[in-house]
């Protein structure tokens, strides 16, 4: 009988205790429970006879003087995932809304690719429809990053987001990590890929791991947070910072994360903050669902208990302290 | 009023204290300040907060090492054997002298001699300390270190925060055990008489 009015003490101890996480782990089950909307794709057929050659490592072409049959390798910059394409963003285009309809004869005019390709704004510029997005504010935070002030004429858009596979992240995934291994992949498809690094610079592409050695923990900071989070500058009118600083103002104290107010709440858990899901007692609770960051993360009651609980001791040893004082 | 000495304290056990001593203020000091640090206030940098934790955490397993194998090789690890049968009214007795008997300028009722090192109150927390807290501090510390070998979420738990909040609840006991252990010491033959013995080795009681 004793055993079980133990073994019962400790299971609601324990359940009090750990009742903060179970709250955590409700509210956010609400929001994995959404069901993806099914896609109509009306620009399959157009864009298979593109995707004939473009979605393949090697082409195939007759040689019209002979009839003779070559194979060529297809270019990399030329190749497109379609698994990408049709699970990204632009899995409705045809080619061609982008594309000068020229390009639907082949072999293609050597001088198409002098054609100007429209910008973002072109066509998510002024249109109700994705003004949640705020593209015009992304392009000024763009306009005044290192990226667009030092290599105006080689960067745009483009640059980072590749419009045949950029699907939107931060805004709709539920696990974090997927959103930092996404975000991170585009800077690192550049500064950590020499051959397109020199298509916007003539510089010696820094090593990445190298640069960061002074970072403790490195390979987990590379896991739980993003690039932009330290390199770029914070804006609070949109979701994902553009502004990217000179490596001169990258931010490098610890305690701008790991502090009460962490600039992680402004960045990374941005969109979390927004839905404002609250783990009961917990500092910053909107970091707890995916991770925990030392010194931002603080148990309120924890807290009060420890400096109750200290206070007490304080007291109890002044007290019998002055006792023994007054016996002689 | 003449003193007994009993030679109590060999030389690998003070030096052991002496190294978990300065260790665990270490950790603490730097503990407190990893978890409190804010963009206003911090004691000193979070960069040496983490390095100067990591290195006394590490250094503090090995001497925790030391201290098993010395309990296990030496009549030491005597002392923190517990003797069932009527233990807890010997630790009440102890209680109750420290809470009333000692200002009736009572007898303690269990004095140090060569054969018992620890009070039976003494014996409780040291237990507690070096046997619970000290080696769970040690493994939540270590994963800490190294966050990629945890589950990340188990059974709906944030592992790694269940980890660090142990890590830090550990942490908080003993700290406190530091405060009171630190004034129990106080009461003694003189104030400074059990400080001098963790030096000296000799332990000094009244006739």
């Amino acid at each position: 009988m004793k055993s079980k009015i133990l073994i019962s003490s400790i299971l609601i101890f324990f359940s009090i205790l750990f009742s903060p996480f179970l709250f955590a782990q409700d509210n956010q089950s609400t929001v994995k429970n959404e069901t993806p909307k099914e896609k109509k794709y009306t620009n399959k057929g157009d864009n298979s006879k593109c995707f004939t050659c473009h979605a393949h490592n090697v082409i195939e072409f007759k040689n019209e003087k002979d009839g003779k049959i070559i194979k060529r390798r297809m270019s990399n910059n030329f190749r497109i995932d379609t698994v990408q394409f049709y699970n990204g963003n632009h899995w409705n285009f045809k080619c061609t809304d982008c594309h000068d309809s020229q390009y639907g004869k082949t072999p293609h005019d050597g001088q198409l690719r002098f054609t100007d390709m429209p910008k973002c704004l072109d066509c998510h510029g002024g249109d109700p429809a994705f003004a949640q997005y705020k593209f015009e504010q992304i392009s000024v935070e763009f306009e005044k990053s290192v990226h667009s002030t030092k290599h105006r004429a080689e960067f745009s858009c483009w640059s980072c987001h590749d419009p045949h596979t950029y699907k939107i992240n931060a805004r709709n995934k539920q696990d974090v990590k997927t959103t930092i291994a996404y975000d991170n992949s585009i800077c690192l498809s550049c500064h950590a890929d020499v051959d397109k690094y020199q298509l916007i610079s003539s510089k010696i592409n820094p090593n990445i791991l190298t640069k960061h050695e002074w970072l403790p923990n490195q390979a987990n900071h590379f896991k739980n947070v993003r690039c932009i989070e330290c390199h770029a500058q914070r804006d609070d009118s949109i979701l994902v910072a553009h502004n990217i600083q000179p490596k001169a103002k990258a931010v490098k104290k610890c305690v701008e994360c790991h502090s009460k107010n962490p600039v992680l709440l402004q960045s990374l858990y941005k969109f979390k903050v927004q839905e404002s899901r609250a783990a009961q007692g917990f500092l910053n609770s909107a970091i707890l669902t995916e991770g925990y960051v030392i010194g931002a993360n603080r148990n309120t009651y924890l807290n009060i208990f420890t400096i109750i609980a200290f206070a007490c001791a304080v007291l109890g040893i002044s007290i019998h302290a002055y006792l023994r004082s007054k016996i002689k | 009023m003449s003193h007994n000495k009993i030679y109590l304290y060999p030389v690998w056990i003070r030096f052991w204290h002496l190294f978990n001593a300065l260790l665990c203020l270490g950790l603490i000091i730097t503990g407190i300040n990893m978890q409190y640090t804010s963009t206003d206030f911090q004691m000193f940098g979070f960069v040496w907060s983490v390095r100067i934790h990591n290195i006394c955490g590490i250094t503090l397993s090995v001497v925790y090492i030391v201290f098993l194998f010395g309990n296990f090789f030496t009549k030491n690890g005597n002392f923190y054997k517990v003797e069932i049968k009527g233990y807890v009214d010997r630790l009440l007795k102890q209680v109750n002298y420290y809470t009333f008997g000692i200002f009736k300028k009572e007898k303690a009722p269990f004095p140090i001699s060569e054969e018992r090192k620890f009070n039976p109150l003494q014996q409780f927390t040291y237990i507690a300390m070096m046997y619970l807290s000290v080696p769970l501090i040690i493994v939540t510390g270590w994963l800490m270190l190294y966050p990629d070998v945890l589950v990340h979420r188990k059974l709906g738990f944030n592992v790694l925060l269940l980890t660090d909040l142990a890590h830090i609840c550990f942490g908080f006991f003993i700290s406190m055990f530091l405060i009171i252990h630190v004034y129990f010491c106080t009461i003694g033959v003189t104030k400074l008489s059990s400080f001098q013995s963790m030096i000296d080795g000799w332990h000094q009681s009244h006739d």
